[in-house]
């Protein structure tokens, strides 16, 4: 039934969606060549080279480059991911971060198993991460649920306890004596490497990819998408139209803390082999807030905005390298993140168009 | 007469509407002035620009002779305008006494001197013979106190320009007529009064004057005595109206729906409902009438399956569904237009064909497990859409871009094509137009004579007594009374909705 | 009570209110931010800025005082950033939040870097002095108020304008009315955005004092990593105190006693793991708020944008 007419509109409707991220993106540039400026005394144009030539360099200028990019991508897909499907369903998970650290909890943990096939251990350690990731953020959907507690604060809080829970566990009952880490897991527990051992990058990536195909059918073509979005949308509509509100709110929470929580076991099976002290948080959980944020909650858009913090992330050994201060890419992340949420100002220039439209016609 | 407020060529523009096109007003003193129109018309948008919280887009306001730029209520309130709010603005955790000197707050020192502001608002409550007590939280008051407090609060700051936009939609007809006097005192004072409304016997009975406004425009101000019902009717949705609804004798056939002894808390934990008793047949359409909040949104909740009732059962066909959730309830044969469209009926940014599964969204052809068919939903949405005759580009835009009354048609067509046998219609024509409400009222009449059982609930009398075969009368969470609707008077359901009883007064 | 044990106490108590002293801040910042309806999750970013700021301003002049005026200004402006985003942009003021803080960490890092020419942590700086001399003269509590630094009277003080303020001014009855109806307070003639605007930069004034308590008053530098989470357990305070400032102090007390008692518990040997005693916060935050701690109710129209003149 796809007529011209509504292809077009389609095609300007995706249009206007990818252009205010886009915008956000050059301006935060931007702003960060003129801290390159002042960091480095130099005028608009070196420090403008200077900065994306770092940039460039050390996300896609080498094949290594390119192989550490992915490295980085890779959890921001499954954070992004897990963010997505709570900004769907009208809940903000902040807590991607604590169900990404438990999977990594469960990861080292049962990746120590010793005596199980490759083939049982892999998937073992994977559902192990994806269970207690869905298990610590069902806590706070549960909350929400039935007590009404709003999940942003509850989900802060169990960020905390899951960092303070998971260094006990690493320097208490599974540390490895003088270290300040859980032992090294099974070989059989690890994600194959596909380009070599040297090379960090491992099938963890593809199974996020995967991952970015199911949740797109997951929210657009199944009756459990549809309920998650109507309550995300409008609750009480979905109420009254026979979905439960608690139901989903609950199943969301559960959805985006598994998803978290396989991102936690993936980068201890495919990239870290065991669990690190931590003296502060991964932040690829707080990442994944900006990834799905740029990326309007919208799976091909997470997979895109991955992409290019991935790439800043990984660049910011280079522009060490080259005496630029590697904060310059988080301060671009943070200044991204603010004109995304500032995205009123474009409704507002849109409607202030239309109205002039409406008074002088 | 010394005009008060002068208001000329005044142009609003929201997004995708022109609520106001080159309006004129005026307003003299000492009258009572009624801006009529339906809803959606722009009297409100009118008042809010005089009250400073919209801006105009074009135009001239002139107050007492001055041209006047009012750029926040604050300006309002200076030139002596005060207005009461449809939906009433006061902090419902704060007393009668600090909503009132909210905003102007005596002072001792920097601190608020609350025992003069008690003192005040006593004073001035007795002033006009309220009976309000100054230390009393706003929500432990009654609606109608709190009305009262809205127009202390006016008073308080020397208002005498008063704006009161549909101030009888929470009253009892009785307590309309205390309104009326309460009114007539006012302008006794030397003050000006802009009443705002759609309902033409109040019209009638309060103004001196009406300006009628359609679509945005003025389309006439006249004196209510050279004016009648059927004129201003007419003036106002711009054709003839036919406010009588066509309809036979009810055939009523077996007991639908049946309520036992419901009760239930309200959302803060009150008790709504107290034993509620009510039948509906088949082929009958059971009103109820009654003043809002007294119950009516509770026993909707409890029948479908949105609240859970304390003590009762409720029967669908004999079949005792209490307590059970609002999905068992649609398969058992139950469709609900509710109350409010917008919280309920529609997922205002889910496009048209998402919203018509709403509610059988998982069953066959729509889905097959847990896959969506999207082609048939598709086809199911152009249905209802050409059957009910909703002005839509295509299915595919969002329900927020449809006019409140092709929204209100497509929910509708949505709940008789359930093919349910009990339909709820709570508030059907609640914001809609006139076209748009006599549709809806003749294919409710239609689905009775299918032998469809009907129950309406309306805080409109005259839809209540043109469309109900049996009327029943929600007071305090209890139905007091059930008349036949042949025989009973605006009068006596009045007497019953303010929680009186008949034979008292025989 | 036995001689040897006076001095633990005292120990104990000082520690509580050091501990305690930029949680209330901070918490006293959310207090008036939240009350006037605008949800301020930035309050950890606020308190890093304001903390580097003390130290660059003191390291500036050598006076700590000035750098007391760095954090507040600092912490107003990035304050100001969240209150534009999230009044007049009418920002998601949560996703506002968390880019507050990540804007704060990674500008800070930055700032190390290019105004101190070193990495993750700045150089040693005059801090605020001890009143211990003036306060060592006060009979009986003097050996404990000897104890404390300037921030902790500040904090106490605040405490009490904050109440007075909130409960027994005009300015106070308009921000509980906006944090509550904006409508109703904007058709009173009050204007909203800028009571909001007030509330939101207080709060940032506030989180930045909170802040400079940790990098010229506990210690003489700016290390990154140094707030770990002092905003958000500052967060958790104001919701466990019930969004007002004596609760909210009262829960920072019980926070920090939690802190301190363990220092002292660890002396004594008991087995109870550090972890557990960072956790309880957060986890006796949840308790509450799931209604098993006491009851809490936040401003009704905390974290929804006002829409002025629309409809």
């Amino acid at each position: 039934m796809a007529n011209k007419n509504t292809t077009s509109s389609k095609l300007r409707a995706a249009l206007n969606t990818l252009i205010f991220p886009i915008i956000s993106i050059i301006i935060a540039m931007f702003i960060a060549v003129f801290f390159v400026m002042w960091a480095e005394g130099e005028n608009f144009f070196t420090a403008t080279v200077t900065l994306f030539q770092a940039i460039w360099e050390g996300s896609f200028g080498t094949s290594f480059s390119i192989i550490e990019t992915l490295v980085f991508v890779t959890p921001l897909l499954f954070t992004g991911l897990a963010n997505a499907v709570a900004f769907k369903t009208g809940l903000f998970n902040i807590g991607v971060e604590g169900q990404f650290i438990m999977g990594i909890f469960a990861a080292a943990a049962v990746g120590l198993i010793p005596g199980i096939p490759a083939f049982i251990h892999v998937p073992l350690v994977l559902i192990s991460g994806m269970l207690i990731g869905a298990l610590w953020a069902a806590i706070p959907g549960f909350l929400k649920a039935k007590v009404g507690t709003n999940e942003v604060i509850n989900t802060i809080m169990m960020n905390f306890i899951a960092m303070f829970f998971v260094n006990y566990m690493i320097m208490g009952p599974l540390n490895a004596p003088g270290k300040a880490t859980t032992p090294l897991i099974q070989d059989s527990a690890k994600l194959w490497r596909f380009l070599g051992e040297t090379n960090r990058v491992n099938v963890g990536l593809f199974i996020g990819l995967l991952l970015v195909a199911l949740v797109y059918i997951l929210l657009w073509k199944t009756t459990i998408g549809y309920e998650l979005r109507a309550v995300g949308l409008n609750p009480h509509a979905a109420e009254y139209g026979g979905i439960s509100i608690k139901k989903n709110i609950i199943l969301a929470m559960a959805i985006s803390g598994a998803i978290a929580g396989l991102g936690g076991a993936v980068h201890v099976a495919g990239i870290q082999y065991q669990a690190i002290q931590l003296f502060g948080f991964t932040g690829f959980g707080f990442d994944g807030i900006a990834v799905a944020l740029l990326g309007k909650s919208h799976p091909v858009g997470v997979l895109l905005s991955a992409i290019l913090f991935g790439a800043l992330n990984s660049s910011s050994l280079n522009l060490q390298l080259a005496n630029i201060p590697k904060d310059i890419v988080y301060l671009i992340q943070a200044i991204i993140i603010i004109f995304v949420a500032a995205d009123y100002i474009y409704k507002w220039i849109g409607e202030k168009r239309k109205k002039e439209a409406m008074i002088n016609g | 007469m010394q005009k008060v407020v002068e208001m000329k060529g005044i142009t609003k523009v929201f997004p995708g509407v022109k609520a106001n096109d080159d309006v004129n007003f005026e307003l003299l003193k000492g009258e009572i002035h009624v801006l009529l129109g339906e809803n959606g018309a722009g009297k409100t948008t009118l008042m809010n620009i005089l009250y400073g919280l919209y801006q105009p887009d074009a135009g001239e306001i002139y107050v007492n002779g001055q041209k006047v730029n009012i750029k926040s209520p604050g300006d309002a309130i200076k030139l002596g305008i005060g207005m009461v709010h449809q939906h009433f603005m006061l902090v419902h955790n704060f007393t009668v006494a600090e909503n009132i000197v909210l905003g102007s707050e005596p002072k001792k020192g920097i601190k608020i001197d609350m025992q003069k502001a008690i003192k005040d608002t006593k004073e001035l409550a007795d002033r006009y013979g309220f009976k309000i007590d100054p230390n009393a939280v706003i929500e432990d008051i009654t609606v109608g106190q709190q009305q009262k407090v809205e127009i202390l609060k006016a008073l308080y700051r020397g208002a005498d320009i008063l704006i009161l936009d549909e101030p009888t939609a929470v009253l009892t007809p009785q307590e309309i007529e205390e309104l009326g006097v309460i009114l007539k005192n006012l302008v006794k004072e030397g003050k000006s009064i802009i009443l705002i409304t759609h309902k033409l016997k109040e019209v009638m009975a309060m103004s001196d004057r009406v300006t009628i406004v359609r679509r945005g425009k003025v389309i006439d101000t006249v004196y209510t005595k050279d004016t009648n019902i059927d004129e201003l009717a007419e003036m106002m949705v711009g054709r003839k109206v036919n406010l009588v609804v066509q309809k036979d004798e009810a055939k009523p056939g077996k007991v639908v729906l049946k309520v036992e002894n419901i009760s239930a808390l309200d959302h803060r934990k009150l008790p709504a409902l107290k034993g509620v008793n009510l039948e509906v047949r088949a082929g009958e359409i059971v009103g109820i009438a009654g003043v809002d909040g007294n119950g009516q949104t509770e026993l909707i909740e409890v029948i479908t399956g949105l609240r859970k009732p304390t003590e009762g059962r409720v029967y669908i066909n004999d079949k005792d569904v209490t307590g059970k959730t609002p999905r068992d309830i649609i398969e058992a044969g139950v469709g609900h237009i509710p109350e409010d469209r917008h919280k309920r009926g529609l997922v205002l940014k889910y496009s048209l064909y998402e919203n018509a599964v709403l509610g059988n969204h998982y069953k066959l052809p729509f889905a097959k497990g847990i896959m969506m068919n999207y082609n048939k939903i598709k086809e199911y949405a152009r249905k209802l859409i050409d059957e009910f005759d909703v002005r839509t580009p295509n299915e595919e835009v969002f329900a927020s871009a449809l006019s409140g009354g092709n929204q209100q048609k497509f929910i509708a067509a949505r709940e008789i094509n359930k093919d349910p046998e009990l339909i709820i219609a709570a508030q059907p024509t609640r914001g809609i137009d006139v076209g748009a409400i006599e549709y809806i009222h003749k294919r409710l009449v239609e689905e009775r004579d299918k032998g469809r059982a009907i129950l309406l609930v309306s805080l409109e009398l005259d839809e209540i007594l043109a469309l109900s075969d049996r009327i029943a009368v929600i007071y305090d969470g209890q139905i007091v009374d059930i008349l036949d609707a042949k025989s009973a008077t605006e009068h006596e359901l009045g007497i019953l909705m303010a929680g009186g009883t008949l034979k008292k007064q025989a | 009570m036995a001689n040897g044990s006076i001095p633990v106490v005292v120990a104990l108590l000082a520690a509580t209110f050091r501990l305690a002293t930029p949680l209330i801040f901070a918490a006293l910042g959310g207090v008036i931010s939240e009350r006037s309806g605008v949800v301020n999750i930035g309050l950890e970013g606020i308190m890093i800025v304001g903390a580097f700021f003390a130290v660059y301003g003191s390291s500036l002049t050598g006076n700590p005082w000035v750098g007391l005026l760095f954090a507040v200004v600092s912490g107003a402006l990035v304050a100001a950033i969240h209150a534009v985003l999230s009044i007049h942009l009418k920002a998601d003021q949560t996703v506002s939040g968390v880019a507050i803080n990540l804007f704060a960490g990674a500008l800070t890092s930055f700032l190390i870097f290019k105004l101190f020419g070193r990495q993750g942590q700045t150089d040693g700086v005059a801090a605020l002095p001890y009143p211990t001399e003036t306060m060592a003269k006060i009979p009986v509590i003097g050996p404990f108020l000897a104890e404390l630094n300037w921030f902790v009277f500040m904090a106490i003080i605040l405490v009490f304008v904050v109440h007075y303020v909130l409960y027994y001014t005009p300015l106070g009855l308009r921000i509980r009315a906006v944090g509550e109806h904006p409508k109703a307070a904007d058709t009173l003639g009050i204007n909203v955005y800028k009571i909001r605007y007030l509330c939101v930069i207080m709060s940032g004034v506030f989180a930045g004092l909170g802040g400079a308590t940790l990098s010229i008053g506990v210690m003489n530098l700016f290390r990154e990593g140094m707030v770990s989470g002092r905003g958000f357990i500052a967060l958790a305070a104001m919701i466990f105190g019930n969004w007002k400032p004596f609760g909210a102090t009262a829960a920072s007390f019980l926070f920090a006693f939690a802190q301190a008692f363990e220092i002292l518990a660890q002396k004594f040997g008991w087995a109870l793991p550090t972890e557990a005693y960072l956790a309880f916060p957060y986890i006796l935050t949840m308790l509450a708020l799931a209604g098993f701690v006491g009851k809490t109710t936040p401003p009704a129209a905390d974290g929804v944008p006002y829409n002025k003149g629309e409809r």
